[in-house]
């Protein structure tokens, strides 16, 4: 036990916020270069390897080889033509991805500060889902006046995410039982509950036998800069980061987190209450991937409504969720940037879908990649030998992933 | 993670928690204390439910033996419906007082607990049955629950020769998915089953060598890597799918089903023997497997050696064990039977597949590791356990109680918190679980 739980990867400053203890590389620079290289190699790699996948799983180029040179790299060409297109090619793309990255980014920093705390939160899903939810009934069926509706929305998502995630914290606290385990179970219950309440007559939309609900007012939706999807939900993204970050930085309870997750038997020597922690962690965690869930519910599409309550609502924003607070390293302003990257994918993706027929899932498999990529940059110095000496951390602690 | 064996703590070998060692019946540990008051507190609620469910009771119920195919034509038992519950309640509340007053010693916990697990199902059973139209079908209830359980048996000791040796597994499910697709392709071109089987198993092993990799080579985070390992396996396949499979799903996407073998003599033992001996050969090897992880675990030299680099690296490495060797020697045979698992899917079932087909089963087997407390012969029960009511969720849907459909459906995931949270507590990992291993 001893030696092996310190930090692996040499020189990884593991958790951001335990500035004391970074070693010499990073301290001296101010901006992390090292790190955004890696970053930018994991990315190239990563579409790399999609290409590569791309090429030999179509039946069409590998049916002609004489034409291979020239069938692979127009294939290529055209699908991450229209991923670059779709995401960053026009203002109206550009928004569109902001759109997209605001739900992953209020996932994204739920997840982060429950890792902070050494808690693995894969309930995101579970928790986006209660705010969908209850999001969206008083959307559609309060008729409050405009912005207090809208308000009033926002807090009774944000409020269901947090029961959601404080059920988790408060049965690991309590009972000591796996918050791994609670929160896919709460997972499939909050999907299931959801797919029972749209068969109720509080839920359906009137005149309908399908599971969807009535369209959210207008009152409700978050307003958007006209002519393009740069809606509310953004800035309340970037508010939710802000705050993560005060919290984490600048607040006692931050701190307490932070201990916590560094180290929970020190952190109770000190005089924390490791189990109040766990709760208030899992409290904020889920009320930020409730957050997310306000987001899908209430975020105006290119139509101008939101989309309506039905039960894939939330998609998968709990997991993606995940790989954004890796990729973010746990930290709010890295989320952040990592949710844009992310939605910048989705948006394009969804670009590539239509006009290059190349599947969504290859966007799945980049973001994966991505992922596993800057997760181990230890791989990318092996392919790229010239980033050799530039090494980066995950954030995540390292050593507090044992399923106990 | 309340205890992740904190960097702090410099101990050498752990300490045994104190409750095990103490002599006297009468001294229990805090933990021990709550653990059994929570147990003895669940019991006795239940126990209210089955009184309170007394009330809408009504008639008799009825328990189908056989199956309208089988050669042997049992009865259809029927017992009157308010007693049983009433009794089973009474067991239930018996039970329970007896956890809470702290009265039951030596193996008596171990019985009451049983009764109550046995009166609850019964007592449930017998008011979501009684009055109905139709009898509770028992032997689909067993048969079904075997055929749930088989993937989730495999996945589940996967997770257990993976974190026995120290390294988290979330990924059961990527594996399970990713060997599901492949069996579903190779099992189609071919028209070999024993191909699709094989080749699922070089799939579940590929995966594994991704977490080796990743896990012991490059050690990133085990958690976060299985998660990312998951969303991988979901996009590739998905992709897979979209782009190759689905547009020649005739050529690509249609493998043969895997059969029933009978056990010639054993399947004709009434009601035990369709049940039991006339399953798929992956439920057999299903059974095979428990035993031959346990046995490789305790009773040779590659399972001590697997269960000390789990527990302590450091000290391993001392007396010459690889520690890297033979965790990457675990990953990779937890490939192969995750491989199989997931190979069920598609060759076991219906023979195609589908976008994210195995719906979170590797989740639940990652659950059923954990319930029980990574020993493969309590894992391989825990994961019987979600089977059987995963099983009764959805017979006692054609029963029409008055439970909403989608409420039975979540029975299994319900049931699996209550079991965490207020029977198993906290469990103890493997010391060394999820921590990479530097050379000291």
């Amino acid at each position: 036990m001893s030696g092996t739980a310190t930090v692996p990867d040499s020189g990884a400053p593991a958790p951001a916020g335990k500035q004391p203890t970074a070693p010499p590389p990073r301290a001296n620079r101010g901006f992390p270069w090292t790190e955004l290289a890696t970053t930018v190699a994991a990315f190239v790699l990563a579409f790399l390897v999609g290409a590569l996948l791309m090429i030999f799983s179509d039946p069409k180029i590998l049916s002609q080889p004489q034409y291979f040179g020239y069938l692979a790299t127009q294939k290529v060409v055209s699908a991450y033509g229209a991923l670059i297109d779709g995401s960053v090619g026009s203002w109206q793309a550009i928004t569109e991805s902001t759109a997209q990255a605001a739900p992953l980014i209020c996932g994204g920093l739920g997840v982060g500060l429950a890792f902070r705390a050494g808690l693995f939160n894969i309930g995101g899903q579970g928790q986006a889902i209660w705010g969908a939810i209850l999001a969206a009934y008083v959307g559609f069926s309060w008729h409050l006046p405009p912005v207090v509706q809208l308000v009033v929305a926002v807090i009774a998502g944000v409020l269901g995410g947090a029961v959601w995630g404080g059920l988790v914290g408060w049965l690991k606290a309590r009972t000591g039982a796996h918050e791994v385990i609670v929160t896919i179970m709460l997972n499939y219950v909050a999907a299931g509950l959801l797919g029972y309440l749209l068969t109720t007559s509080a839920f359906q939309r009137p005149g309908r036998t399908d599971p969807i609900s009535p369209v959210v007012d207008w009152n409700a939706t978050f307003p958007r800069l006209a002519g393009s999807q740069l809606h509310l939900g953004f800035v309340l993204a970037l508010l939710a980061a802000v705050a993560v970050w005060w919290i984490l930085d600048r607040s006692t309870i931050g701190f307490t987190i932070k201990a916590v997750g560094a180290n929970p038997n020190a952190a109770a020597t000190a005089g924390m209450s490791v189990a109040r922690t766990t709760i208030i962690a899992m409290t904020l965690a889920g009320a930020l991937a409730g957050l997310a869930g306000v987001q899908a519910a209430l975020g105006p599409t290119t139509g101008g409504t939101p989309v309506p309550l039905s039960n894939g609502i939330v998609g998968t924003i709990g997991f993606d969720a995940i790989t954004v607070a890796l990729l973010g390293r746990s930290r709010p302003l890295g989320t952040v940037l990592a949710g844009l990257l992310f939605g910048a994918l989705h948006a394009g993706g969804l670009a590539m879908q239509s006009i290059a027929q190349t599947p969504l899932t290859l966007t799945t498999v980049l973001q994966a990649l991505i992922v596993m990529f800057v997760a181990a940059p230890m791989l990318v110095t092996k392919l790229l030998p010239f980033l050799r000496g530039r090494r980066v951390g995950t954030g995540v602690p390292s050593s507090s992933g044992g399923l106990a | 993670m309340s205890a992740p064996a904190t960097p702090a703590v410099p101990s050498a070998p752990t300490p045994p928690p104190p409750a095990a060692a103490t002599p006297g019946p009468r001294l229990e540990s805090a933990e021990k204390r709550r653990q059994r008051l929570s147990t003895g507190v669940l019991i006795v609620v239940v126990g209210v439910l089955l009184l309170v469910l007394l009330a809408s009771t009504h008639g008799a119920s009825r328990f189908a033996l056989s199956n309208a195919f089988d050669p042997v034509q049992l009865p259809t038992v029927s017992l009157p419906g308010l007693p049983t519950v009433l009794v089973c309640a009474v067991l239930c509340l018996l039970a329970g007082a007896g956890f809470v007053s702290g009265r039951l010693h030596g193996r008596l916990p171990a019985v009451a607990g049983t009764v109550a697990g046995i009166a609850f199902t019964l007592g449930f059973l017998a008011w979501a049955a009684a009055g109905r139209d139709l009898p509770f079908p028992v032997s689909n209830q067993f048969a079904g629950t075997l055929s749930l359980a088989t993937p989730l048996v495999f996945g589940a000791l996967c997770g257990v020769l993976c974190e026995r040796a120290g390294v988290v597994n979330v990924s059961i499910e990527g594996q399970f998915l990713v060997s599901a697709f492949v069996a579903a392709v190779v099992g189609s071109v071919t028209g070999s089953l024993a191909a699709a089987i094989v080749s699922a198993m070089v799939a579940g092993f590929g995966m594994a060598v991704l977490l080796a990799l990743f896990a012991i080579g490059f050690k990133v985070n085990q958690v976060v890597l299985g998660v990312v390992l998951n969303v991988f396996a979901s996009g590739i396949t998905g992709f897979l799918f979209d782009q190759l499979v689905s547009p020649q799903a005739e050529k690509l996407n249609s493998a043969p089903v895997m059969a029933a073998l009978p056990i010639p003599g054993l399947s004709k033992i009434p009601f035990f023997g369709p049940v039991l001996f006339s399953q798929p050969v992956l439920a057999y090897l299903a059974v095979i497997a428990v035993v031959l992880v346990w046995w490789l675990l305790t009773r040779t030299s590659w399972g001590l050696r697997i269960r000390s680099v789990g527990e302590h690296p450091a000290a391993a490495e001392v007396v010459g064990i690889s520690v890297t060797g033979v965790r990457w020697s675990a990953v990779l045979a937890g490939g192969l039977l995750a491989g199989l698992g997931g190979s069920f899917f598609t060759v076991g079932a219906t023979g195609s597949f589908d976008k994210d087909f195995t719906v979170g089963n590797g989740f639940i087997a990652l659950a059923a590791l954990i319930m029980g407390r990574w020993n493969p012969v309590l894992a391989a029960l825990m994961a019987v356990f979600f089977g059987f009511v995963t099983q009764m969720g959805s017979q006692m849907q054609t029963l029409s109680t008055p439970v909403p459909s989608q409420f039975l459906l979540l029975l299994p995931y319900v049931a699996t918190i209550i079991a965490v949270a207020g029977l198993i507590g906290r469990v103890r990992a493997p010391a060394a679980d999820g921590e990479p291993y530097e050379k000291g």
